[in-house]
C-alpha cells in the first residue's frame, strides 16, 4: 500500500463499518436498507441539483471543520464552533445589513461583501481568541470553557435577535435580523443552482491552512506548540501568544462559517439556522484526520449525507435521524481507531492524532 | 560442579525493526543471587533485549526461560507474575498520586467494598524502605519528588510486587556519588537475599564496583562477557565501543575573560511557591566552565530555568553582558546568545515525533536562511541539518527521521548541535550527558571544550562528579538552594565535594 493511501484506510473502513451498522437499524426500524442506502446516494449525488445541494450543505463543515482540525494541531480541543459560527453569522449579519446605513449611503459589493465576511471572521475569532487566551495565562481548559462559551454565545445571540437586532418589519415574529443588503450577498457560481462561492472558498482555505501549517512559520510554531509546549517554550517560542493566535484563527475559520451561510443562503441571521453545525465539525475534522485534504473529504461525505437524507426519507419513511446514528457511528469508530484495527486486522499504526492535552502537570 | 538453573535466561532472541537488526540470536544468563551488568553504547540493543525479558515487546524468534521453563511475555503483567521486576530509565509514575498509590496502582490492595487499604500498605512501604536503606515518604506526592526519590519509588514498586529477578535500566544515570553507593548497598543487600539484578548502565567505574559478571553488547550481539578481576575500564570501553576511546576530557587551562553571566541575590519561588533557590550571587566569564555540583532537586533545575528566561526570578538581578535580563523572555536570551541543552530532552528539548531536521533548527526556525517573510525555506533547513549531522556525528537513517527513532546519545547530540549552531555567548548545559553512552559523552564533552575554547562563557549543571571534575574550571556545590562551597576544579577532590553535596561544611566559602 503506498504512503498516499495509508492514512485514508482507518476513516474509509470507519465509514463503511458505520453503513453496515447503520444498515442493522435501518432494517431493525422496518425498512429495506438498500432502498435506504440507494435513496440516500441518490439525494445525494443523483442529479445536478443534488450535487448542488452536496456542495451547499458541504460548505459549512468545510469551514467548520478545517477550524477545529487548525485548533487539534496546536494542541488544542476546540469544541466552541457551535458558538463561534453564531457570533460569526451574528457580527456579518450586523454588517451585512447595517453598514450601509451607519454610511448613509449604498456600498459597492466589492467592499461591503469582504468586510462583511470579514466582520464574521473577527466575531468568531474573538470568541475563539477568549478561550485560548484563559488556557494559556490561567491553564483553565479550553475543552470546558469553549463549552460554556457556546452557551453564552447562543443564548446572547437569541436575546439580540429578540431584541435589539430583530427584525422590525411589521408582524414579524420569528427572531432574526433584517435582510442584508444585495451588497453583501454572497452570489451563486451557477443560475438556478444554489451552490454559491463560499464552496469555492471553503476549498482556497483548505489549501490555505494546509500552506500555513507546513510552510509558514506560525504553522511551525502553532504544531510546535501542539507537540511539546515545554520544548517549543524552550526554544523560545511563545506559547501563551500562540496558543491565543490559534484559537483565534480556529474561531475565525468558523466564525466564517456563519457568515457565508448568512450571505450566501440565508441573507439574514434567524435564530438556530446553524444548529449542531460546530459539533459537527468535530466529526468532519476526526474523520479527516485533522488534515485540510482529508477534512475537505469528509466535510464533503458528511454534506452529502446530509443532504441525501432528506431523500431516504421519502423513499423508506426512515426518520433524517438515522443519518445521525450513522454519522455518531462514524466518528466512534474514527475515534476508537482500534476497534477498526482489529475488526479488519490492520496493523497498528505509526501515529496517532492526539485529541487533547491535559491541565499540564 | 554443575551451573545452577539460571534465574532467567534467553537463547537465540531476535528482534528485527524493518531492516534493523536490534538483537541478533542473543543468549544471555542471569543465575539466582548474581548482579550481572549489562553494558553496552546506546543503540547496541540493551533496551530492546531487557524490553522483551520484560515482556514489553515480543521476540522474532528464539526462547525465554525462568527458572528452566520456557515462558511466553505477552505483557509486563506476564512478566510480573513470574516475579521479574524492571526500573526504567524514563519513570512510570503517576505525577499527582502519592507514592502509597503509586505502589499500588494494578496491584491495589482493598478491604470490603473496594476500599483501598492506603494506611495497611503504606507501613508496608515504610517497612520495606527502612529494611533496604531506600528513604521515602509514602504519603508524599511523586510530583514533589526529585528524580532521584522517584527512582527510589520505582525499585520499592517492584520489591512490593515480590520481584524476585530486577531490571535496572541506567538506575544511577540521575544519582549522586553517595546516593549510587547506597543504591549498591542495596543491591547487594537483594542479592544476599537472592534477588537476581540486571544492572544496566554505561559507568565503567560502577560496573566494577558492583558487578558479579559482565556482558558486553554491541550491535544487537552479544560481544564479550568477563568479571571485573579480569578486566579494568580501560578494557570495557574498549569492548563497548570497539575502539580504543579517551576517558579524560582532553582540555587546556581556561583563559576567562570578562564577565558574561553575573546572578546577584537571585531567589526563586518553584510552583508550590517555595523557595529553592535562596539568595544566589554567581558570576559565569567568557573563557570558562562553571560547574554547578549537587543532589538534583537542591534548586538547580529552577536556576537554570530562571537563567534561560523560562522561570522568573522572584528576587535579584541577572546581568549577561552587562544588560539587565532579569524579566527577559527565552526568545530575548536565545537571540542574545544564550544556548540551552535542557535537563530532560524528552520534555524541554525535543520534539520527538519529528524530524531532525526541523528539530534542529527549532528556536532559529523563524529567522534567515530558515524563513524568509514568515515562509520556511526547507532548502536551508536541509543543509543545515546536513551540516550537522557531519559536524556532530549524528548516527541515524537520515535528517527526515523522527528524533523517536535516534538513540538517547543520538538525541543529545541534536540537542547539542543545535544550541551550539548559532552564535553562543553563554552555554547553559544540564545534565548534558545524562543517559548517554561512553562515545557519544567523549563527543559531547569534546563540544562543550570546544564552545568554551571559542569564548563561550558555560554553565555545566550535573549531578554527576565525574562530569563536573572532568569539564569545569570552577565549581560550586548547590545545596538546598544555596551555593555552600566554592572551589577551583584543580583544588576539588572528589570527598570534598561530596561532603559538600551531603550538606556538609564546603571545602572552602560560605
Amino acid at each position: 500500500m503506498t504512503a498516499l493511501l495509508r492514512p485514508l484506510l482507518v476513516p474509509v473502513l470507519a465509514v463503511f463499518t458505520a453503513l453496515v451498522v447503520g444498515a442493522g437499524v435501518i432494517a431493525a426500524a422496518g425498512a429495506s436498507p438498500w432502498d435506504a442506502y440507494t435513496g440516500l446516494f441518490q439525494g445525494a449525488f443523483g442529479s445536478a441539483r443534488a450535487l448542488s445541494e452536496t456542495a451547499v450543505w458541504a460548505t459549512p463543515y468545510i469551514f467548520a471543520g478545517l477550524a477545529v482540525s487548525l485548533a487539534f494541531h496546536a494542541g488544542l480541543f476546540n469544541i466552541g464552533a457551535e458558538g463561534q459560527i453564531a457570533v460569526g453569522a451574528l457580527t456579518a449579519a450586523l454588517f451585512g445589513y447595517g453598514l450601509p446605513r451607519w454610511f448613509g449611503s449604498d456600498l459597492p459589493a466589492l467592499v461591503h461583501l469582504p468586510m462583511t465576511l470579514l466582520a464574521g471572521v473577527m466575531g468568531g475569532g474573538l470568541w475563539g481568541a477568549l478561550p485560548g487566551w484563559l488556557k494559556a495565562r490561567t491553564g483553565a481548559h479550553e475543552v470546558i470553557n469553549t463549552i460554556m462559551l457556546n452557551y453564552i454565545a447562543i443564548n446572547m445571540v437569541s436575546f439580540l435577535l429578540n431584541g435589539a437586532l430583530k427584525d422590525p418589519e411589521p408582524g414579524n415574529v420569528i427572531a432574526r435580523t433584517p435582510l442584508i443588503a444585495a451588497s453583501a450577498e454572497l452570489p451563486t457560481l451557477l443560475e438556478r443552482y444554489r451552490v454559491h462561492w463560499g464552496f469555492v472558498l471553503a476549498l482556497v482555505l483548505a489549501a490555505g491552512v494546509a500552506f500555513l501549517l507546513r510552510r509558514t512559520t506560525l504553522g511551525f510554531e502553532l504544531r510546535a506548540v501542539g507537540s511539546n509546549p515545554d520544548a517549543a517554550a524552550a526554544g523560545g517560542i511563545p506559547v501563551v501568544r500562540t496558543t491565543v493566535i490559534a484559537m483565534a484563527l480556529s474561531g475565525g475559520l468558523a466564525g466564517l462559517a456563519g457568515a457565508v451561510e448568512v450571505t450566501a443562503l440565508n441573507h439574514r441571521h434567524e435564530l438556530g439556522f446553524s444548529a449542531g453545525y460546530g459539533f459537527d465539525a468535530i466529526a468532519v475534522a476526526l474523520l479527516g484526520r485533522t488534515h485540510p485534504v482529508g477534512v475537505v473529504l469528509s466535510g464533503l461525505l458528511l454534506g452529502a449525507m446530509r443532504n441525501g437524507a432528506t431523500r431516504m426519507q421519502f423513499l423508506t419513511q426512515i426518520p433524517v435521524d438515522v443519518i445521525s446514528v450513522i454519522q455518531a457511528l462514524i466518528l466512534l469508530f474514527v475515534a476508537a481507531d482500534v476497534i477498526v484495527r482489529k475488526l479488519y486486522r490492520l496493523r497498528t499504526p505509526g501515529e496517532r492524532v492526539a485529541l487533547t492535552r491535559g491541565w499540564g502537570a | 560442579m554443575t551451573t545452577p538453573t539460571p534465574a532467567l535466561a534467553c537463547t537465540g532472541l531476535t528482534k528485527r525493526y524493518g531492516a534493523l537488526v536490534a538483537n541478533d540470536a542473543v543468549d544471555f544468563e542471569l543465575l539466582p543471587g548474581e548482579i550481572h551488568v549489562l553494558l553496552g553504547e546506546n543503540g547496541a540493543g540493551k533496551s530492546t533485549l531487557m524490553n522483551m525479558l520484560y515482556g514489553m515487546s515480543a521476540p522474532d524468534a528464539g526462547e525465554i526461560r525462568r527458572e528452566g521453563w520456557t515462558v511466553t511475555l505477552g505483557t509486563p503483567t506476564d512478566a510480573i507474575a513470574l516475579g521479574i521486576g524492571m526500573v526504567h530509565q524514563h519513570f512510570m509514575l503517576v505525577p499527582v498520586f502519592t507514592v502509597t498509590e503509586n505502589v499500588m496502582l494494578g496491584a491495589e490492595v482493598t478491604r470490603a467494598g473496594g476500599v483501598l487499604e492506603r494506611r495497611k500498605v503504606a507501613d508496608e512501604l515504610r517497612a520495606l524502605s527502612a529494611r533496604y536503606g531506600l528513604e521515602i515518604d509514602p504519603d508524599a506526592r511523586v510530583d514533589t519528588l526529585s528524580v532521584g526519590q522517584q527512582q527510589r519509588v520505582e525499585i520499592v514498586k517492584a520489591l512490593y510486587r515480590k520481584a524476585r529477578v530486577l531490571i535496572l535500566d541506567e538506575p544511577t544515570a540521575v544519582l549522586t556519588p553517595q546516593e549510587a553507593d547506597a543504591l549498591f548497598g542495596v543491591m547487594r543487600d537483594l542479592r544476599a537475599e537472592g534477588v537476581s539484578i540486571v544492572f544496566i548502565t554505561h559507568k565503567l567505574r560502577e560496573v566494577l564496583a558492583v558487578a558479579d559478571r559482565i556482558t558486553v553488547m554491541r550491535g544487537g550481539r552479544i560481544v564479550g562477557a568477563t568479571t571485573p578481576s579480569e578486566t579494568d575500564e580501560a578494557g570495557l570501553a574498549t569492548l563497548m565501543v570497539g575502539r580504543d576511546v579517551s576517558l579524560r576530557v582532553e582540555k587546556r587551562v581556561a583563559a576567562p575573560g570578562p564577565d558574561v553571566l553575573v546572578l546577584e541575590n537571585v531567589c526563586v519561588e518553584d510552583h508550590r511557591g517555595i523557595e529553592v533557590v535562596q539568595d544566589l550571587s554567581l558570576r559565569v566569564r567568557a573563557g570558562e566552565i562553571l560547574g554547578i555540583a549537587g543532589v538534583q532537586g537542591n534548586g538547580q533545575t529552577e536556576l537554570v530555568e530562571v537563567v534561560t528566561g523560562l522561570r522568573r526570578a522572584a528576587r535579584g538581578r541577572l546581568t549577561l553582558l552587562g544588560d539587565d535580563v532579569t524579566r527577559a523572555t527565552p526568545g530575548h536570551l536565545l537571540d542574545a546568545g544564550v544556548a540551552h541543552v535542557p535537563e530532560d530532552r524528552h520534555r524541554h528539548a525535543l520534539i520527538m515525533g519529528w524530524s531532525i531536521a526541523d528539530n534542529l533548527v527549532l528556536g532559529r526556525h523563524d529567522r534567515p536562511p530558515f524563513a524568509r517573510f514568515g515562509l520556511r525555506r526547507f532548502a536551508a533547513v536541509a543543509e543545515n541539518a546536513r551540516r550537522l549531522f557531519a559536524a556532530f556525528d549524528i548516527r541515524g537513517s537520515g535528517p527526515e527521521a523522527t528524533c523517536q527513532s535516534l538513540s538517547g546519545g543520538n538525541q543529545q547530540k541534536v540537542v547539542l548541535a543545535r544550541a551550539l549552531s548559532g552564535t553562543v555567548r553563554l552555554l547553559v548545559a544540564n545534565q548534558p550527558t545524562r543517559g548517554v553512552d561512553v562515545g557519544a559523552i567523549e563527543q559531547l564533552h569534546r563540544e562543550i571544550v570546544a564552545a568554551r575554547d571559542a569564548g563561550a562563557a558555560v554553565l555545566l549543571v550535573s549531578a554527576e562528579l565525574d562530569e563536573i571534575l572532568g569539564l569545569a574550571d570552577r565549581i560550586v556545590v548547590m545545596y538546598r538552594g544555596r551555593v555552600v562551597s566554592e572551589v577551583d576544579a584543580g583544588a576539588a577532590t572528589r570527598p570534598a565535594l561530596g561532603l559538600a553535596m551531603a550538606g556538609g561544611v564546603g571545602a572552602q566559602g560560605v
